[in-house]
């Protein structure tokens, strides 16, 4: 309760004079131009499993996740049965669940309910990043203006890596073919430097998933439920090993 | 049992949206249990993990390549940590070793 009036002051005592949505139309450049580049390479991957421009455009429009997109373009190529999507995209947008409870927290209890329908469509890693640095409770206008803006971004750039991947000479296209696991590089590893056993599960995790596809039988089990599979494995485990909630509390304590 | 493109896409982008709506209708209140949050909190890291290794070495038409540009982006992440610095220090190793393999 205390907590409630001391964000509504906050947001009472420092109004901006520009208003929340066009901030986050402005805010949602840099976004934008980055999800450009990197849609780019999505669509030029989704071109190489035969998916058209159209098809790709409405997946970037509808999903808006990276290597969730990534992984329904391998489940797509796989011919994956409609468990094996529903399950995979589950388990690879998990972080999207933990980002959305997170972000249920910073709404006002005043905020109409409808909002609870349209701002998981704002959660991405970047938005959801910008969006949970606002101080106080959010004004979902923010996240709304930053995600037209990226959106289109991360569409066009879809749809014009379908349309001019054949353009692009092969060695541009193999070049853009690996910024997609950059990214993902980016995202997992500067958490690794921080924290050892962080740096553990992801060195344990690549190396389970190259053993994966290198064994028999393992390396016939489709890319899909790899992911599954390990995931649920080594996090469940890490979970056991490493609660994240016991050490944070320590820390408080101490 | 494998449906068509579009409505392939139809199932998966209401799971995606379903995933991230539904913490906003359930979970008014912050989850508790200790494991499922920790869980929670390592999924990424591994399923990235997973998906990055070994497709990035596969993934350009030279093996070398992809091993120098998984290098690259491990010590660009590591030291610089910016998303997209990362991505494109990754395509411009597979650019200049592309042009001696």
């Amino acid at each position: 309760m205390t907590e409630t009036v001391k964000k509504t002051q906050e947001n009472i005592a420092q109004p901006h004079a520009v208003p929340w949505f066009v901030r986050g139309l402005r805010d949602g450049v840099p976004i934008c131009m980055g999800y450009f580049a990197v849609s780019f390479a999505l669509g030029i991957t989704a071109r190489g499993i035969g998916m058209n421009a159209l098809q790709a455009g409405l997946m970037s429009m509808g999903m808006v996740a990276s290597a969730g997109e990534f992984a329904a373009i391998v489940l797509i190529s796989s011919g994956a049965g409609v468990i094996e999507m529903i399950s995979t995209c589950v388990v690879v947008n998990l972080r999207y669940f933990l980002m959305s409870c997170s972000l249920s927290q910073k709404l006002s209890p005043d905020l109409p309910f409808y909002h609870r329908f349209l701002l998981p469509y704002c959660i991405t890693d970047e938005i959801f990043g910008l969006s949970s640095a606002v101080p106080g409770y959010l004004d979902p206008r923010y996240s709304y203006g930053m995600t037209i803006i990226s959106v289109a971004g991360w569409t066009c750039g879809t749809v014009l890596g379908v349309l001019l991947g054949n353009i692009m000479p092969p060695f541009i296209v193999n070049a853009l073919s690996v910024s997609l696991y950059g990214m993902f590089l980016a995202i997992i590893i500067p958490p690794s430097r921080k924290d050892r056993f962080i740096a553990a599960l992801v060195a344990i995790s690549m190396a389970a998933s190259g053993l994966f596809s290198v064994l028999p039988l393992l390396n016939t089990i489709s890319g899909g439920f790899k992911v599954i599979i390990l995931t649920i494995l080594i996090a469940g485990a890490a979970a056991f090993i490493k609660p994240v909630d016991e050490s944070a509390g320590k820390e408080e304590e101490a | 049992m494998n449906p068509g493109i579009y409505l392939s896409l139809l199932i998966m982008c209401l799971t995606v949206y379903c995933i991230r709506m539904l913490p906003f209708i359930v979970f008014r209140k912050e989850i508790t249990n200790t494991w499922l949050r920790s869980f929670l909190y390592y999924v990424p890291y591994v399923t990235l993990a997973v998906m990055t290794f070994p497709a990035i070495v596969t993934a350009t038409d030279n093996i070398w390549s992809g091993i120098a540009a998984l290098v690259v982006g491990l010590l660009a992440a590591w030291f610089k940590g910016d998303l997209f610095f990362v991505a494109i220090s990754c395509c411009a190793t597979v650019f200049l070793t592309g042009l001696f393999l």
